[in-house]
């Protein structure tokens, strides 16, 4: 392949980011200095670079987060240096949200307006931000300015914000809850503002009876020694006594269900990727986009060590070469966290038995959470999902068996060897066993994230959240998450369950569950999760990609009262769309861009008469 | 060469080597695969899709992004049909058939979805040169007027076609993000990789890097995105010209296949004239050697015959 570039030049400085990633450039063929005089004849065919395209991103964040864009010529080196054509990697740069490809001010505040926010003041934090720091966008700014951003995971200290800063130390601050006076203050410093503590995120932290959360705001989360002496390490040594089969046995015997949403049991996928032939990999999935959720965080921020310990045994017990941990963009404390776990870990000499495992970050885009999405991400390519089959454990990342899971989903691996995978199946119900991570945000008095046993209803979880915040008076609960469903306040006694979701109509998606008082406009809400899909969608597949723009529309419609034609003409207009995204997009982004929608209209009166 | 000098020249063969004697590959041994198409059971060779299924049945199934010469995207979904046992309907175009499968082509799901889909693209983007898709829309009773005025005026719909050079146009406001242009620019046939899918959701779309025009960008001008597009997005600038003064007239329009002039390798070209001008140039798809491929001079390099200003080197420039 012969590329070809514009004439557009890369300054010192983002010479200088890049090549912190990559080292320094070998030859003018990959954009450094011909020394030799031999070199202008020769060429670099690709195959020595052809490996090093899933560096792609890693790059464009170096550069990105030295000069807080991507300009022509840093895009040209980078594709010099990694030998992508600069079509494809303008393709890869623009399909993420937090990468700007237009000159922009260094601090940026991403001030989130998702619906946890909403109820929580959002609307008036941005209000107080255009009159301080002007209004939202990247163009008005020379130091800092603001965007508004889909859910940062943080709904617990609604209204969220998190700055980022770029510069030869880039650096990021979490403000939440959020005012406009210190979201303008943190941007103005040249250096972080300490954001909230982790444990103030678990109400319940330093209960005796936690299994996953125990650790939060425990001193094991700082050192591999402090983790050791609380007993860290123990499912390991385990895993590495009794051998992979002993394992897997283990994890089919507890009935694990995997935490990420799609539910699929977790022994199954890790005996196929067993079973499968080298080389393969392990793939810990922590872009945790869903709005309302943000318990992978609180896991990964409380309890690295055993996050990352959960991906050795799944590493050892599937004879995985490498390990990819992929942590959305928006979580800069779990990333670090996770990054100084795993270089404990290693030089100590214990990931030798397991495998190497890298952290790949994020850049803005929640489909990159579904697990092809995510393969794609790490390779260097646009964040499209992947048409199944083949499946993740026959051809994944690399195109090589995969074994991908959910945070959550490995944390209770070590519940499970500890415990043994019988006992563990004895914890929660019959079909949906052991502990479960629940994430309470909008009008609850104490948001958090909750453990308890699988059986749990809806009203139980509300209840141990302090009940229904706000105005105090419920309206509807969101369950599941932006693409899970609305119940009603007499629908509180179904269990949280996989099973008990189902009855009625609703899936346990992410655990999310978020309250809305009765002061809440639903309406507004639907419009929010409508505009989510539409921002969020990949575009790649028809029905997905123009039908969240039609959903979206038609919500809008019925919210002003300016339908086309009769009401029934647009309700029969919004069924049509949904079922197309249901049944013919690619991924399940798709799938279920209209269920929560779908599931409000059915039960409330929103749009004067708009019910089906 | 007249028979008579091959008869007089010097016996200049070169001895058969010993071994097995070459013989004509024999006809597709695959094993058979046997599904049900609407009831109707049908066998097709170990890995052929269900699109290969339901032609074999003689089914009429639209596409949009597929085609024989490009690696399957199944982006458009207008291929779906109903499986059994699956819960979603599945793309007839990349799926491969296993032993067993049930799958039905006309239910009332399979309909709605491919009516949405046509409804979708045709409230989106000019689907007007797209005579294909419009009959489409016609037998599945499409109706994207049921979007509204604000739909039928969107940007999409609206944006003037990109005119950055003479050979060809780019006018997206006709394009369907079916994909095929960026295979065919890059892994599948030309290996150039000047253009990409860029953005993300309903702003996606097709773009080099920074949308910089065609010359400054990597594009040799081979016209094999031309090839494949589906819709008239991309359009030899001739063919655009001539519409734009309201002359072009497919009926007055023949084609001639002929053998590329310009080098060895042997292409058929098939040339397309209307009142003996050529107006544009394309390959057969199942033609062994371009399998609907060319080079910029097969492409474009009549222009002469016409008089036309840039021959296409220039426009071209001295890329590597
Ligand atoms: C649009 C979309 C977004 C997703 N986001 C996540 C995510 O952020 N984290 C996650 O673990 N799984 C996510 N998933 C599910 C993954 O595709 C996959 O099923 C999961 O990571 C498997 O892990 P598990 O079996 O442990 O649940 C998402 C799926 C879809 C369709
Ligand atoms: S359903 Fe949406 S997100 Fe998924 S592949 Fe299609 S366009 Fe992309
Ligand atoms: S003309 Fe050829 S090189 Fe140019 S964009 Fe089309 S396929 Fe690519
Ligand atoms: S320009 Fe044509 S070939 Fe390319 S994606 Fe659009 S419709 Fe398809
Ligand atoms: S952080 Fe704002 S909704 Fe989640
Ligand atoms: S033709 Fe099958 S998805 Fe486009």
């Amino acid at each position: 392949m012969d590329l070809h570039f514009t004439a557009d030049e890369p300054t010192a400085s983002e010479v200088d980011a890049v090549d912190a990633v990559l080292g320094a450039a070998d030859s003018r063929w990959h954009g450094g200095q011909r020394v030799d005089p031999s070199e202008a004849q020769t060429s670099e065919s690709g195959h020595r670079t052809a490996g090093q395209r899933h560096l792609l991103l890693p790059v464009l964040h170096a550069i990105h987060g030295r000069i807080g864009w991507i300009s022509r010529g840093a895009l040209n080196y980078a594709c010099k240096r990694l030998e992508v054509p600069p079509a494809e990697a303008y393709g890869v740069a623009t399909f993420y949200d937090m990468f700007s490809l237009e000159q922009a001010p260094p601090v940026v505040a991403r001030v989130c307006d998702d619906i946890a926010c909403q109820a929580k003041g959002a609307s008036d934090l941005c209000a107080g931000l255009e009159t301080v720091m002007g209004p939202a966008g990247n163009g008005n700014a020379s130091r800092c300015g603001w965007v508004r951003s889909p859910c940062l995971g943080q709904c617990e200290r609604a209204p969220a914000v998190l700055v980022t800063a770029a510069g030869e130390r880039p650096w990021t601050s979490v403000i939440a809850p959020a005012t406009a006076q210190a979201v303008e203050a943190a941007c103005s410093k040249d250096s972080p503002t300490d954001g909230p503590q982790v444990r103030e995120s678990v109400p319940q932290a330093g209960q005796a009876s936690l299994q996953l959360l125990h650790r939060v705001g425990a001193p094991s989360a700082q050192s591999l020694d402090e983790y050791r002496a609380d007993g860290g390490l123990r499912a390991w040594e385990l895993a590495l006594e009794l051998g992979p089969e002993w394992v897997i046995e283990q994890v089919e015997q507890s009935n694990l269900v995997g935490r990420g949403g799609a539910a699929f049991p977790t022994g199954r996928k890790w005996r196929a990727v067993a079973q499968a032939g080298g080389p393969k990999y392990v793939v810990c999935n922590a872009d945790e986009s869903e709005p309302g959720t943000f318990k992978d965080r609180v896991l990964m921020e409380g309890d690295p060590f055993g996050v990352v310990e959960a991906i050795m045994i799944a590493a050892f017990a599937t004879g995985s070469e490498r390990a990819y941990v992929y942590v959305r963009g928006e979580y800069p404390d779990a990333t670090e966290r996770m990054r100084s776990a795993i270089a404990e870990l290693d030089s100590a000499g214990l990931l030798e038995r397991a495998c190497p495992i890298e952290i790949r970050r994020g850049a803005g885009a929640y489909i990159c959470g579904e697990e092809t999405a995510l393969f794609n991400s790490i390779e260097g390519f646009r964040g499209e999902p992947r048409n199944k089959p083949p499946y993740p454990t026959e051809s994944g990342l690399f195109g090589r068996p995969t074994l991908v899971n959910n945070v959550e989903t490995l944390a209770n691996v070590l519940r499970i060897l500890l415990q043994g995978g019988t006992a563990y199946a004895a914890v929660g119900t019959e079909r949906s066993s052991g502990p479960k991570l629940f994430c309470l945000s909008g009008h609850v008095a104490m948001p958090g994230v909750y453990e308890v046993p699988f059986g749990a209803t809806v009203r139980e979880l509300i209840e141990l959240a302090g009940g229904v915040g706000g105005t105090g008076r419920l309206q509807a609960v969101l369950v599941g998450g932006a693409a899970g469903a609305f119940l009603g306040p007499d629908e509180l006694d179904a269990p949280f369950t996989f099973e008990g979701m189902r009855a009625v109509g609703a899936t346990v998606g992410s655990a999310v569950v978020m309250p809305f008082d009765d002061s809440v406009d639903l309406g507004a809400v639907l419009l929010r999760i409508a505009e989510f899909f539409r921002d969020e969608s990949c575009g790649q597949c028809v029905p997905c990609r123009v039908g969240t723009v039609r959903q979206e529309e038609l919500l809008e419609r019925l919210r002003s009262g300016q339908t086309i034609g009769t009401l029934d003409h647009e309700r029969q207009l919004l069924r049509e769309v949904s079922q197309v995204m249901r049944d013919a997009s690619i991924c399940g982004l798709g799938h279920t861009a209209a269920s929560a929608v779908d599931s409000a209209l059915e039960r409330f009166p929103i749009f004067q008469g708009a019910t089906r | 060469m007249s028979d008579q000098s091959l008869a007089d020249a010097p016996d200049l063969t070169v001895p058969v080597p010993p071994g097995p004697v070459p013989s004509a590959p024999v006809r597709d041994q695959r094993p058979e695969v046997e599904v049900s198409v609407d009831g109707q059971s049908v066998s097709v060779p170990e890995g052929s899709t269900l699109l290969d299924a339901c032609r074999q049945c003689e089914i009429d199934t639209p596409t949009l992004c597929y085609v024989e010469t490009l690696t399957p995207v199944n982006v458009c979904r207008v291929c779906v049909v109903e499986l059994e046992g699956s819960r979603t309907l599945v793309p007839a175009c990349s799926r491969k058939a296993e032993p067993g499968m049930v799958i039905r082509t006309d239910t009332e799901r399979v309909r709605l979805s491919r009516r949405m889909v046509l409804e979708f693209l045709a409230s989106s983007t000019d689907v007007s040169q797209s005579p294909e898709l419009c009959s489409y829309m016609e037998s599945y009773g499409a109706d994207p007027e049921r979007y509204g005025e604000r739909d039928a005026q969107a940007e999409s719909k609206t944006q003037p076609a990109k005119v950055d050079n003479e050979l060809y146009i780019r006018d997206y406001a006709k394009c369907v993000l079916c994909y095929k242009c960026v295979e065919a620019c890059g892994e599948d046939a030309q290996n150039t990789f000047a253009i990409a899918v860029a953005g993300r959701g309903f702003d996606a779309h097709i773009a080099t890097e920074f949308d910089v025009s065609l010359p400054e960008s990597a594009c040799v001008y081979c016209g094999n995105c031309i090839g494949v597009c589906p819709t008239g997005a991309l359009v030899f600038k001739a063919e655009h010209d001539l519409r734009e003064r309201g002359e072009w007239d497919a009926s007055r329009q023949e084609s001639t296949d002929t053998i590329c002039p310009y080098c060895g390798v042997g292409c058929t070209l098939s040339v397309h004239t209307q009142d003996n001008q050529i107006v544009k140039v394309t390959s057969p798809l199942d033609q062994e050697v371009t399998s609907g491929n060319l080079c910029i001079k097969g492409r474009f390099g009549w222009q002469f015959t016409t008089g036309a200003p840039s021959a296409p080197d220039d426009v071209a420039g001295d890329k590597k």
